[in-house]
């Protein structure tokens, strides 16, 4: 059954098109997500929260009109639809003609996360908590937080397009403190994905331990080296790198805006002609991946750099057009309360023939960078800043102490040109990326990658 | 009694049959607009209400939080129930529950009738002349992003203690950002301002203040790595008070993770800076006459004569301390239960301006824009390292542009270190809410090629 029936859907865009506009859309949300958090070893905050709301969007022009309301009721919908077509000046179009809306490429979900006993999920918290701290006396602090959300969301739009999707999001996520004498370490671990809560049934309490190895790791790290280095990246979350650095660059409205170093530079070599790299929003179960985007493009696998070069930008309806190309499938919203722009779903670079321990074996002296505590990227420079939460020396082709208070700082065309070898080992971590105000679900990824030289401001 | 506050005391009466011991509901209604402006045009135009609650139940020492957008009776017992349902999962925790301490405070200036009174077409040109004001300067290659934003939310607040009130407040505010130089040579700059209506704004600043931090940049190079006095401007001085703020709060001391958990009282700032939370101040958008839970709003001074006079508290982390509450319970929306923090984090303004400032630090460093500020900063030991963009300083006058530099220190003898606080205090948006001016620091190492 959906949320909105087609019939009154095309009342309302009708009714947001009276005073005109090239394009009309009705885009309607049904939200419920629970959290809990335990913490010192206690359960807290257990949070739940349900949502119903809708979208109406006008565009005429180069101008976009926009509104939404939290409720689903017929008169919530056409109040919305009346304040929206207000704000236009123009000639009143018809109706368009709608079906029963679709919904393509739904992700499996195989134990529905709603269905399982809360206690379950505390149990959950409780066995990561207990092996994080049976990993050493010196852990002193365990955070493990347990999430899911599911978003029933529905897009109607005068060119008749009527589709849905039922997106199901599950994620554990587990720190870790671990302390010797004066000093404080934090690791960090996260599992999830666009699934059920079947992904957290095999091995939940890995997450704690890998995030317990990383925290008691540290406890032994040296200051950090600075100056320019080589660089090896770890898998997974090394690819928040990739990400922000480049990512944000190939949507097509910060490239249309020319707030981007890759406008213009369609067709040209920007990597070794070994790179690949891929936005894919229609990754089985990944953490970025969606059934439809929201404004009801199917996701799809796009290849944004081949073969070293630049292949493609991301992008939503709107900005499409406006290029002449059709949607990637990458028009995204937060919720209901928010205008859809381009955003990656899935980043990740392809994979190469070497192993990580071929790329770091090249090294003489330089940082081996696992995973990131977070960073920041000015998108119209490229220019970036990452703290590095889990890193390592590498001396004379090898790994050795851990280092902390490393930062990487640099820019992504400098750095994506200075790719210099990529592992096979392909794998995605789960993130969340903000932009305009609006906050989701972001898959990074790479295989090991190492960038030839990259300035590590350090501590020491 | 307003319809919001009635809506509350129902969910309070369906809270109490679904079996809670004490309840409170947060009930919330808004509409606002954003105006973005590009290239001289509007670019979008959205209008939005939104009403919702959010329903906090403790029962047999468990409290659960249950959040929805349905305020028909039949939606707030249902939301009720999963309250109550949703408490269950939490384990006892002997200081939670409603605070002893309740009541309200006169505020004034919260909600400004000028706001009601401004059409959209005004707000139109308002933010056309932001945009105008950054793309007239000269050297502007481009100019992004022009948003003008308002709000009009009314909050009620009721507890089965007996609690309920309700208030009303207006924002509005603009931001714009600009680029000076072009392909790697790009730079950025951003202007913004802050009131409780658009006649507080002033559209000219806010654009040429984009346009001058991103012209101040062009030519921007990495220098080589020193030691030496820096300046923070106030954008700068805001995001570190407001990282420093979040490490105030009782519920991070209590948790092991701030590096102030064992300094209360003691000296941990130079004599020069004067720092204090303020929910009262009507220029502070952050202000309310109760905080997230319906205790009073008041002032708090956080660092007096450099000494730390107190954590924050809400009535949890006070009760676990043997405590009063400083009416520190903050809540983003009905969307998430209170926590603990900051609301207005003033800093009291010093008789120097900028440019003194520059002129005190003779060979230095003007920070205009850090990056990575919460992943760069170890919250426990206080040493951080984080990603810098300025001017450099000569001689006392401000010399050549510089990016790509990493400043690094650790967090007290930063604080220990201010010289001297600048005169140009003004509201600021990074890190909360927060009233900063320009800050003169003793030497931090800053590393560049």
């Amino acid at each position: 059954v959906s949320l909105v029936a087609p019939e009154l859907a095309a009342k309302v865009i009708e009714r947001a098109l009276a005073r005109g506009g090239d394009f009309g859309e009705l885009y309607v949300e049904d939200r419920h997500g629970l959290a809990i958090t335990l913490d010192d070893g206690r359960i807290e905050r257990p949070q739940t929260g349900t949502e119903r709301g809708a979208a109406v969007r006008v565009v005429l022009g180069d101008a976009t009109y926009f509104g939404h309301v939290d409720g689903l009721a017929e008169a919530d919908l056409l109040r919305v639809a009346d304040s929206v077509a207000q704000a236009v000046r123009g000639g009143p179009r018809g109706a368009p003609a709608l079906r029963e809306p679709v919904a393509p490429g739904l992700h499996p979900v195989l134990r529905r996360p709603e269905e399982v006993e809360s206690a379950v999920k505390a149990g959950l918290l409780r066995a990561c908590d207990d092996t994080a701290r049976a990993a050493s006396g010196e852990v002193v602090q365990v955070t493990a937080s347990y999430g899911e959300n599911r978003r029933r969301v529905e897009i109607y739009n005068s060119d008749g397009r009527a589709a849905a999707d039922d997106r199901t999001r599950v994620r554990l996520g587990v720190q870790v403190v671990a302390r010797r004498d004066g000093r404080v370490e934090t690791g960090h671990e996260t599992r999830g994905g666009h699934a059920g809560f079947e992904i957290l049934e095999e091995r939940p309490e890995d997450v704690a331990a890998s995030a317990a190895r990383k925290a008691l790791a540290l406890l032994d790290a040296v200051d950090a080296p600075t100056g320019r280095m080589p660089v090896v990246v770890g898998n997974g979350f090394g690819g928040v790198l990739l990400h922000e650095a480049v990512g944000h660059g190939l949507e097509a409205d910060a490239v249309q805006k020319r707030a981007s170093v890759y406008a213009g530079k369609l067709g040209e070599r920007i990597a070794e002609p070994f790179v690949t790299a891929y936005d894919d929003g229609a990754r089985e179960g990944e953490w970025g991946s969606d059934g439809v985007d929201d404004e009801g493009t199917p996701t799809q696998r796009t290849t944004v750099i081949e073969d070293g070069r630049l292949a493609s930008y991301l992008y939503d309806l709107l900005r499409a057009k406006k290029d002449d190309v059709v949607s990637t499938g990458n028009g995204r919203r937060e919720s209901f309360r928010h205008l859809p722009v381009p955003r990656m779903t899935n980043t990740y670079f392809g994979t190469g023939d070497a192993t990580p321990e071929d790329l770091i074996a090249g090294v003489e002296k330089g940082l081996y960078a696992v995973s990131f505590g977070g960073g920041q990227v000015e998108p119209a420079t490229g220019d970036f800043v990452f703290g590095v939460s889990e890193g390592y020396l590498i001396e004379n082709g090898k790994v050795t102490s851990p280092v902390r208070g490393a930062t990487l700082i640099g820019n992504g065309l400098e750095a994506l040109a200075a790719v210099d070898g990529l592992a096979s080992d392909l794998s995605i971590a789960t993130g969340y990326c903000g932009k305009a105000g609006q906050r989701v679900a972001a898959g990074v990824g790479q295989p090991h990658v190492r960038i030839r030289a990259l300035t590590v401001g350090g501590t020491a | 009694m307003s319809d919001l506050e009635r809506v509350a005391e129902r969910a309070l009466a369906a809270a109490a049959d679904a079996g809670a011991h004490e309840a409170e509901a947060w009930c919330e209604e808004s509409t606002s607009r954003q105006i973005r402006a590009y290239d001289g045009s509007v670019e979008s135009l959205s209008d939005a209400g939104g009403r919702g609650i959010g329903l906090r139940v403790f029962h047999d020492g468990r409290g659960g939080y249950a959040y929805g957008t349905d305020l028909s009776d039949e939606g707030v017992a249902g939301l009720a129930r999963t309250a109550v349902e949703t408490a269950r999962v939490a384990d006892e925790d002997e200081h939670a529950g409603l605070p002893d301490e309740l009541g309200t405070v006169e505020v004034d200036g919260l909600a400004s009738p000028e706001l009601g009174a401004w059409t959209t077409e005004r707000k139109i040109e308002l933010a056309l002349e932001v945009e105008r004001a950054a793309r007239s300067q000269e050297g502007v290659t481009q100019v992004e992003d022009t948003v003008y934003s308002d709000s009009e939310s009314r909050v009620a607040l009721a507890n089965s203690r007996g609690f309920s009130a309700a208030y009303e407040a207006t924002a509005a505010w603009a931001y714009c950002s600009a680029f000076a130089g072009e392909g790697a040579d790009l730079m950025t700059g951003l202007g913004v301002g802050l009131a409780r209506d658009p006649a507080g704004l002033e559209a000219g600043a806010i654009g040429r203040e984009a346009a001058d931090r991103a012209l101040a940049l062009v030519g921007a190079r990495q220098p080589e790595s020193r030691r030496c006095p820096v300046v923070f401007d106030a954008f700068v001085a805001a995001s570190f008070l407001g990282f420093i703020g979040g490490m105030l709060s009782a519920d991070a001391v209590q948790r092991g993770r701030s590096l102030f958990a064992d300094k209360e009282g003691e000296e941990i700032a130079s004599r020069e800076l004067r720092l204090a939370d303020d929910a009262t101040d009507p220029g502070g958008l952050a202000s309310a006459p109760f905080d997230g839970e319906g205790s009073p709003a008041r002032r708090t001074p956080l660092i007096e004569d450099g000494r730390l006079t107190t954590f924050l508290f809400d009535a949890r982390t006070a009760r676990k301390a043997g405590r009063a509450t400083t009416g520190s319970a903050t809540r983003g929306s009905y969307r998430s239960p209170p926590g603990v923090g900051t609301t207005n984090l003033v800093l009291d303004a010093g008789a120097d301006s900028l440019d003194e400032l520059v002129r005190r630090a003779g060979d230095g460093l003007l920070v205009t824009d850090v990056a990575g500020l919460h992943s760069g900063v170890n919250p426990v030991s206080g040493t951080f390292s984080v990603g810098a963009t300025g001017r450099l300083i000569e001689g006392g006058e401000l010399g050549s542009p510089v990016r790509e530099i990493t400043i690094a220190s650790d967090l007290v003898s930063m604080l220990r270190s201010v010289r001297a606080v600048g005169s140009e205090g003004r509201w600021v948006p990074f890190g909360g809410s927060v009233n900063a001016a320009p800050l003169l620091l003793g030497e931090m190492s800053v590393s560049g090629a």
